[in-house]
């Protein structure tokens, strides 16, 4: 079978610990927590630490609270875990679903909600053993100098492949950061930036502590449709999030999110002036469906056709909005 | 019927036809005949069975699902050492050197290996010898293997590959049958006589342009069947050990031990009798582990040359670029109909797309002809088939072999014709019944056919007629049907040896143990073998030990291919069984002074059918009875065919001692706004003679109907085209993830309904059962695909994008609604 690389191994029993460990030498450290993305990455080649940092001897960011505030889910909290929870199925149900429909069981029993939300973005030239990329001539994420992508494109565009983001994303969820420095948080949308090499703002010595979907998203209504070949196992070829509330028959907040497009989840722009004090309607779900089709251009990162899943996020989009009116109905 | 034929290109043009070849064969030896009894094969001993049919265990089934079975990777021996291949990173390159002195300077390394270490040619068929086990001057595909390391551990050996340096000469590529046809000068396979054709086969049976003339209606299309690859979960392993005798075991997850055998001998340059084949628990086959692989010969000559045990396990991605799997195939069709739905006159063309080495490649290119001429009659029948070869990995034989591609384009080109005279697809189907005891277009002998009662069994159990061309749009139902070979009727080289050899010990304790070549790789060969001694000999299961696929311990029997285990290996073991059980009779007979056909054996107790109270002791005492009269009980077995097949050349290929039949009914539901299908259910009717353990039967079609689901909707064995930037004949993603196989929750519901026709050359009347049951899976689901939404799927897979984009071609919704008024009138005219 494919081996590991070399590595230096720690088990920290403490957060504080694990900083200490992630401080020294920094961009040397990988972040470990289920391990379901970094083992195939590690035998890939695709990352070459000098040391494992592994979170799985942590009592810290365990756990989902729930209270007047909101909902927090602790970075180590296993997506099944998260998918099961009748808190987060309250408060935060599209990230439960999103949760559950990652992957597999025996992966959502080992992959956690942190490990989810870090998940490195994934490219069909990338996404390979040591050998393929060799015969392929690497590209530029890693150990090459070519996108295979966008052929004259300097920026990565690996795709950002997250279940849960995007319903943390329409939802309004902030993310906790630690580093032996300090403590910082930020909203999940402004967690991401779109390079593919690296797709969000952690700095090496950083890690995510928790997840926090605000009160107010209890009142949303909303619905997550991934768009897959097969009903388990394959990782997003398309993510829609949308969630809305409405108020005496006019909606009153709307947020869509499409992913599994570019480096970072896109939240489609103008859902205000489309829906905002107007009936949901079939004709709102069109609307949005457009606008999103508009706005959105799939890629050959991910396998399919791109001119299909182009046509599919006005599907999605549609069939997203659909159930949120139905639901609500 | 003698055939006009036309058959040549490539070295193996020469001498095919599975026929021992002028000059080459002993003098014409008297073809062995195996005994018969009284009452024939199909009966069961004494009265009625008391094991066979039954719904019991497979005797490994345990073992497996907690964990005991051994698998190759699972074994460790001393000292052992692990190796591991380069592989070419260029579709085709010529090897100008390798420098391994990085590679072999690092601690902990052993011995590197390359082409010129090994460099005998070898290949299962005999006339079609192409390849080394490590390419000596010229790499041509990518992941073609050109050198072997063996190292302390597996991660040493891999940082060993990447320390060796190759330098390649690189040359242009073809990587589709089009571009290797146009482009004979950038040849792939030197052992080609001629450019890029790996084989070409022309055969014609009756006048087939009168015929298609004298049709009332023809259909001319154009398919297109996708490659794919069997994806066993159990990666290929094999461990050499060459001891210091001289002595040479390889421990290999192979499906044909005995073929495996001959290749190391010949290739490593040992004497055959001082090579030891083990296989050990299989992890699933389906074609991909019937022939010798690099890692074989390289775990081999690796431990040959280091003196200690060489483990090479297969990643996953390497499964892939051994592959061996469904070719891709072109197939055009021009098929004709009387009013009454008379088949007349059927002419196929077919192209194939080998890849790099011939592999079965000669066979695949009858087969895809051969193999179409029942249950159906047809008038005159052509084929013209040609295999190219491709910078690709090598195609080969995947479950169904051959024949599979062309039942799909068959048996929708009979729907489109049924629709154009009005006739019901299935009525059409019963009306071109070719029946049992008959002979094909092609001069092949069929004997038992229970294929009326297999689309009497689906089209009941599916409600066939409440429901096609009924259901609202979206939903919709397909039928097919199929036939396939209970193995073929000659060896692969050519010799007049028994087909299969079965050796029996019984001892004084009641168990008994049989031994033979036979390779179970999950099918439940050993089952068969377990199921006719308890049978034969009256005992329970788990009395008895089945040692398999041992080429030091084990009679020879040629392994698990062609669908040949349950009808070779059983008639063999029914062999050796009897012979025993009428020495027990014969002792047990002289006891009571009954006649020997007045002895039963069942259910642990030997009794005379005239007193059983009084004249019956246990199995064992009788055992001991027999013994103390005849000296040490033991008994060989074996099965020879009959001499079969057309009296033309290549006319043996397709050639089978007994054939068996399938019918399918889908029922799908389309999304016509996404173009994903979901097959809700397949009802599968499979004649397999006799049913010798029900439930393995069952896992057989079931396990066939999901395989053939997996390609109509799923699988695509697929390759990225050269562009700015890198090559042509990269994978197109290597693994599990990528290569879609379908889970549980996209997994069909299967209805298996059993069909036994008894065959009379069967042991107990068995055929086949698991390939043929995945033939008709395609079809029917396109032909569902049809009356859900109006779209024909010629090309495979059926995937979402596909499908959409064949819907927004004309108007799909216009077509579904003409072929439901059409459906009306025909009810109409029946009620008249």
């Amino acid at each position: 079978m494919l081996t590991l690389p070399a590595f230096e191994w720690v088990r920290p029993d403490s957060l504080d610990e694990a900083l200490r460990w992630l401080a020294d030498d920094p961009a040397q450290q990988l972040v470990v927590a289920g391990g379901t993305d970094a083992v195939p990455n590690l035998k890939h080649r695709l990352h070459t630490p000098r040391r494992i940092v592994h979170l799985s001897g942590l009592r810290e960011m365990q756990g989902i609270v729930s209270d007047a505030d909101g909902l927090t889910i602790g970075a180590l909290v296993t997506l099944s875990a998260l998918a099961d929870d009748p808190d987060a199925m309250h408060d935060a149900a599209l990230v439960a679903d999103a949760a559950s429909r990652v992957a597999s069981p025996q992966i959502r029993n080992m992959g956690t909600v942190g490990g989810n939300l870090c998940l490195d973005t994934r490219c069909t030239y990338y996404n390979q053993t040591f050998f393929w990329r060799e015969a392929l001539g690497f590209c530029l994420k890693k150990d090459g100098t070519r996108c295979h992508v966008v052929t004259q494109g300097k920026r990565c565009v690996a795709a950002h492949s997250s279940d849960v983001a995007p319903a943390l994303i329409a939802l309004g969820a902030t993310v906790e950061i630690a580093s032996a420095e300090g403590r910082r948080r930020v909203a999940v949308d402004e967690f991401f930036v779109g390079d593919g090499i690296h797709n969000n703002v952690l700095v090496p010595g950083e890690l995510v502590v928790s997840v926090h979907v605000p009160a107010a998203a209890r009142r949303l209504s909303a619905s997550y449709r991934k768009l897959r070949p097969r009903g388990a196992i394959d990782f997003p070829m398309l993510s829609v999030a949308f969630a809305a509330r409405s108020e005496s028959g006019a909606c009153a907040e709307a947020r869509l999110v499409v992913s599994a497009l570019g480096a970072k989840p896109r939240v489609v722009g103008g859902t205000d002036a489309l829906v905002r004090g107007k009936p949901l309607d079939a004709a709102a779900a069109d609307a949005l469906a457009e606008a999103a089709y508009k706005q959105c251009r799939p890629l050959t990162n991910v396998p399919y056709d791109a001119d299909w899943r182009h046509e599919m996020v006005r599907v999605f989009v549609r069939r997203a909005v659909r159930d949120v009116i139905e639901g609500s109905a | 019927m003698s055939p006009r034929a036309r058959s040549g290109a490539g070295k193996a043009g020469d001498a095919d036809g599975m026929k021992v070849p002028e000059g080459r064969h002993m003098p014409e030896a008297e073809r062995l005949t195996p005994p018969a009894w009284p009452g024939g094969r199909s009966a069961p001993p004494s009265g009625e069975f008391a094991v066979i049919g039954q719904r019991t265990r497979k005797v490994e089934g345990l073992a497996k699902v907690t964990g005991r079975a051994v698998y190759a990777d699972d074994i460790q021996l001393p000292r052992m050492l692990h190796g591991k291949l380069l592989r070419s990173v260029h579709a085709h390159a010529r090897i100008l050197e390798i420098d391994a002195s990085a590679a072999l300077a690092l601690p902990g390394v052993h011995a590197v290996i390359t082409g010129r270490d090994l460099p005998t040619y070898y290949g299962i068929i005999p006339w079609t010898e192409d390849e080394q086990a490590l390419c000596e001057e010229k790499a041509r595909y990518v992941g073609d293997a050109i050198a072997a390391v063996a190292a302390d551990s597996e991660y040493l050996a891999e940082e060993a590959l990447r320390r060796i340096r190759v330098h390649y000469e690189v040359l242009p590529a073809v990587t589709s049958i089009e571009e290797a046809l146009e482009h004979p000068e950038r040849q792939v396979n030197e052992k080609a006589r001629e450019g890029n054709v790996s084989k070409h086969v022309h055969l014609e049976f009756g006048d087939v342009e009168a015929r298609l003339a004298a049709a009332d209606e023809t259909v001319e299309a154009e398919y297109w069947y996708e490659g794919s690859t069997h994806a066993p979960i159990e990666p290929h392993c094999a461990i050499g050990d060459f001891d210091a005798t001289g002595f040479l075991t390889v421990i290999s997850s192979t499906q044909v031990a005995h073929y495996l055998h001959r290749d190391l001998a010949k290739v490593l340059d040992l004497p055959t009798q001082r090579v030891r084949v083990i296989q050990p628990v299989v992890g699933g086959a389906f074609g991909g582990k019937s022939e010798s692989f690099s890692l074989e010969f390289c775990a081999a000559k690796l431990s040959m040359l280091t003196g200690r045990p060489v483990k090479i396990l297969y990643t996953r991605e390497e499964v892939f670029y051994a592959h061996r799997g469904r070719h891709p195939m072109r197939l055009h069709y021009r098929t004709g109909m009387r009013k009454d739905g008379t088949l007349t006159g059927v002419d196929a063309r077919i192209q194939i797309d080998g890849g790099a080495y011939s592999s079965f490649g000669l066979v695949t290119t009858y087969y895809s002809g051969q193999l179409l001429t029942a249950p159906y009659a047809m008038d005159a029948y052509r084929f013209d088939s040609t295999r190219v070869f491709t910078n690709k990995p090598c195609c080969g034989p995947k479950r169904g072999h051959g024949s599979v591609q062309p039942r799909v384009a068959f048996e929708c080109q009979i729907v489109k014709l049924a629709e154009r005279v009005g006739l019901d697809p299935i009525a059409v189907r019963r009306k071109n019944f070719i029946g049992a005891n008959a002979r094909t277009v092609n001069g092949m002998r069929v004997t038992s056919n229970g294929f009326l009662e297999c689309l009497d069994a689906v089209e009941r159990a599916s409600d066939w007629r409440a429901k096609f061309r009924r259901l609202p749009y979206g939903r919709g139902l397909g039928v097919a049907g199929s036939m396939y070979i209970s193995g073929t009727n000659y060896c692969i080289y050519p010799n007049e040896m028994p087909q299969s050899g079965v050796q029996l010990k019984l001892d004084r304790s009641g168990r008994a143990t049989v031994f033979c070549g036979a390779s179970d790789i999950g099918q439940g060969v050993d089952s068969v073998l377990a199921l006719i001694v308890a049978e034969e000999l009256g005992l329970d299961l788990r009395d008895i030990r089945v040692v398999a696929a041992d080429t030091d311990l084990t009679p020879v029997d040629l392994g698990s291919y062609s669908s040949r285990e349950t009808f070779m290996v059983g008639n063999a073991c029914l062999d050796a069984a009897r012979k025993l059980r009428d020495v027990i009779a014969a002792a047990l007979a002289e006891r009571w002074g009954c006649r020997a056909d007045q002895v039963t054996l069942a259910k642990g107790v030997a009794c005379s059918t005239r007193d059983p109270h009084k004249e019956c002791m246990s199995v064992k005492d009788a055992f001991q009875a027999a013994e103390a009269k005849s000296g040490t009980l033991g008994s060989v077995g074996w099965y020879q065919t009959p001499k079969l097949g057309g009296d033309y050349r290549g006319g043996t290929i397709g050639a089978s001692p007994a054939y068996s039949f399938t019918a399918h009914v889908a029922e799908v539901e389309g999304d016509p706004e996404t173009g994903f299908v979901r097959v809700v259910k397949l009802w599968v009717a499979h004649d397999c003679g006799r049913a010798l353990s029900p439930v393995a039967v069952e896992g057989q079609m079931e396990g066939s109907a999901y395989m053939g689901f997996a390609e109509a909707l799923f699988e695509q064995h697929d390759f990225k085209p050269a562009a700015v930037g890198h090559g042509p004949g990269i994978h197109d993603g290597p693994s599990l993830l990528d290569y879609r196989i379908p889970t549980s929750l996209d997994t069909p519901e299967f209805e298996s309904l059993i069909v036994e026709s008894v065959d009379p050359e069967g042991p107990y009347g068995a055929k086949e059962a698991g390939e043929g049951p995945l033939h008709p899976s395609v079809p029917a689901i396109a032909n569902a695909i049809y009356d859900a939404l109006g779209i024909r799927c010629d090309r495979l897979p059926f995937h979402p994008p596909r499908v959409l984009g064949l819907l927004k071609e004309g108007d799909a919704r216009a077509r579904w609604e003409q072929a439901r008024r059409q459906r009306d009138g025909v009810a109409v005219a029946a009620a008249r």
